[in-house]
């Protein structure tokens, strides 16, 4: 286990990595609950922050917030267009809104508020998003936010955040109310595993190493970060020793530690339940085409829509699972 | 606190109306793009809010207790400039740098560039929701001011106003009052041409509005329908100013061709002596800056 480098990673999980058993038995916790869990500490914690729901209050257990802070929890009904940029207007009054929704309603439906009330005035407002990727697998393409990566990274002023754990979405929770500014929070809504341990040293703005390897790189975010994991076991397997970067915060991204991975393992790989098209891997792209171009593959939802089914089998049908990583990192490391 | 500013008298809220349109159209000239037809039909109400309603400090535009104003049609923005710099938020030479390169004066309101702006505005639909916010916070955190809104008719179109109408009538704000700036135009055509609202009042009354129709260019109605608002505990209030479109200029009114386009500075000059009822060779522009 300490030769194999991994950081922050809690012993259990890497004894299930190194059973190839993670993604069997390592649920875990959806990160939207983790979220919720989080705002009732900050309830308490801080007198300005505010919810506000859109008919998913249940979904996300944010009816937990309600019933703890009453007057501070607003339910706008399915309206997410008025519940942002109301969320502006409160915070133009020292409010912390956390204005709480799926990730296709709250970027798509409401992109325009998104866009013109929160970020260009650049509010502090807190966008926290569900359903992120194709997390919400069975219920199909309508609900899952396979683009909100992209579209979040295109606006200016933005700040785009996603923990790939339980405990890291609690840190990213409390880290938006601390942020001057809009942040936007991603979750999943399918369970993901409970990585890490509470050392892990979370700042938005960083990519963290959470596994040594000095072949290539795997950089991953969100539910991602998982299926890396078990892609660098494999590989491990295979002899092959290979970096493993949770990169949590997709802008501003992490570019010293992104090209230091670039320079040590001349290989990269992103993996993403994003569209393939904007997301993680293209910013990463962008930032090596013009400072340290290496081989370079990416993981993500192939530029169409999914369908229902269980998550794990969506990412094994769309081209996104462990196996597929490790066989993407094989294709870069062999155009080394 | 507010600024020790003495409300003015109708007959001096007419005059300042005056002067703001003839700002309005020296600005537009001046930038030679702008929306002089909205920001002229809703010259009045401004007045009426910034000269003798709101509570106000234009030393302190950040003042938390302060009345709160946002102008959802924001492409009416000169109008909101000329009464802020008439109001002393800012000197009033920045107004003919409407729409320049490094303007504190944006071709739309932003927050962040111009002193007393309080809410970014220019996406129409967006700025009731915003009030909506702002009127929540006061009431969550106890505080008395009060939030304006300027919507536009044609804005009406955008469901999300709607929405916001819904919610403002669910939390009982009374310390909201939207005004629907009823000119019948909108860029395109008449609003009943390109999408009429049909019984507008009554729609407000639904989502559970206390409604008043004003004749948005009568200052004695404009006056007394704004220092009413929010008398009705619980209900957030609606105000139909029915205006006209160019309002002031012979040429502009009911024109739905003047809602985004600048006059040439002849044009300028007939608008002047419009405003000022008075003859062509006794106006003339503040422009030097016209044309350069």
């Amino acid at each position: 286990m300490v030769e194999l480098g991994y950081h922050y990673i809690r012993s259990e999980v890497v004894r299930l990595l190194e059973a190839g058993a993670l993604l069997e038995e390592g649920p875990g916790e959806a990160t939207r609950y983790a979220y919720a869990e989080a705002l009732l500490v900050l309830g308490e914690r801080n007198p300005n922050v505010v919810v506000l729901n859109a008919d998913v209050a249940k979904s996300v257990n944010t009816t937990a917030f309600a019933a703890a802070f009453p007057e501070r929890e607003f339910n706008f009904g399915i309206a997410e267009q008025n519940m942002v940029a109301a969320a502006a207007g409160m915070a133009t009054t020292g409010l912390i809104p956390y204005a709480t929704s799926y990730a296709v309603f709250l970027t798509m439906r409401a992109l325009d508020q998104v866009r013109n009330s929160v970020h260009y005035p650049r509010l502090n407002v807190k966008l926290a998003s569900s359903h992120g990727g194709i997390t919400p697998g069975p219920d199909g393409p309508t609900h899952q936010g396979h683009e909100d990566l992209s579209l979040m990274r295109a606006i200016a002023n933005a700040t785009v955040v996603a923990g790939a754990d339980a405990w890291t979405t609690k840190l990213a929770t409390w880290a938006a109310a601390e942020w001057d500014g809009p942040v936007y929070l991603s979750f999943t809504r399918d369970p993901v595993p409970d990585l890490y341990t509470e050392s892990y040293p979370f700042r938005i703005g960083d990519a963290v190493v959470i596994r040594d390897g000095v072949d290539a790189t795997i950089v991953a975010i969100r539910d991602m970060v998982a299926q890396a994991l078990v892609a660098a076991e494999m590989l491990a397997q295979e002899g092959l020793s290979v970096r493993v970067i949770d990169c949590h915060t997709l802008k501003p991204l992490d570019t010293a530690t992104l090209l230091q991975a670039a320079e040590e393992t001349g290989a990269l790989v992103t993996a993403e339940s994003n569209t393939i098209l904007g997301g993680l891997g293209g910013a990463v792209a962008e930032i090596l085409v013009e400072h340290h171009p290496v081989p370079m593959q990416r993981i993500g939802l192939r530029d169409t829509f999914a369908e229902s089914g269980p998550y794990l089998d969506l990412l094994e049908k769309y081209g996104m699972s462990a196996r597929h990583i490790a066989a993407a990192v094989q294709q870069a490391i062999a155009r080394k | 606190m507010p600024d020790t500013f003495k409300p003015l008298t109708v007959p001096e809220l007419e005059a300042m109306a005056v002067r703001i349109r003839c700002d309005i159209i020296e600005m537009v000239t001046t930038a030679q793009a702008g929306h002089p037809g909205g920001s002229l039909s809703a010259a009045d109400v401004v007045t009426a809010l910034y000269f003798r309603v709101m509570r106000i400090n234009p030393q302190n535009p950040a003042w938390p207790d302060r009345d709160r104003f946002i102008l959802s049609k924001g492409h009416a923005c000169p109008v909101w400039y000329s009464a802020l710099a008439e109001r002393g938020y800012f000197a009033i030479a920045h107004l003919s740098t409407l729409r320049q390169l490094g303007s504190i004066l944006q071709g739309h309101p932003d927050m962040r560039k111009t002193p007393g702006i309080d809410m970014t505005a220019g996406s129409l639909g967006q700025g009731l929701s915003a009030g909506l916010g702002m009127a929540l916070s006061a009431k969550l955190r106890g505080k008395d001011y009060h939030v304006w809104v300027v919507v536009g008719d044609g804005e009406t179109q955008e469901g999300s106003v709607w929405e916001a109408a819904m919610a403002a009538s669910k939390w009982n704000l009374d310390n909201l009052t939207v005004i629907i700036d009823r000119n019948r135009l909108q860029n395109d055509a008449c609003v009943k041409d390109v999408m009429p609202l049909g019984a507008l009042a009554d729609k407000w009354r639904a989502f559970g509005w206390h409604v008043v129709d004003i004749d948005g260019h009568a200052m004695d109605q404009v006056v007394q329908a704004l220092e009413t608002a929010g008398a009705r505990k619980g209900l957030p209030t609606c105000l139909i100013a029915h205006t006209v479109k160019g309002k002031g200029v012979s040429y502009m009114e009911d024109v739905a061709d003047w809602h985004g386009k600048a006059p040439c500075e002849a044009e300028a000059l007939r608008a002047l002596a419009d405003i000022l009822s008075c003859d062509l060779e006794d106006v003339e522009l503040f422009g030097e800056t016209v044309d350069g």
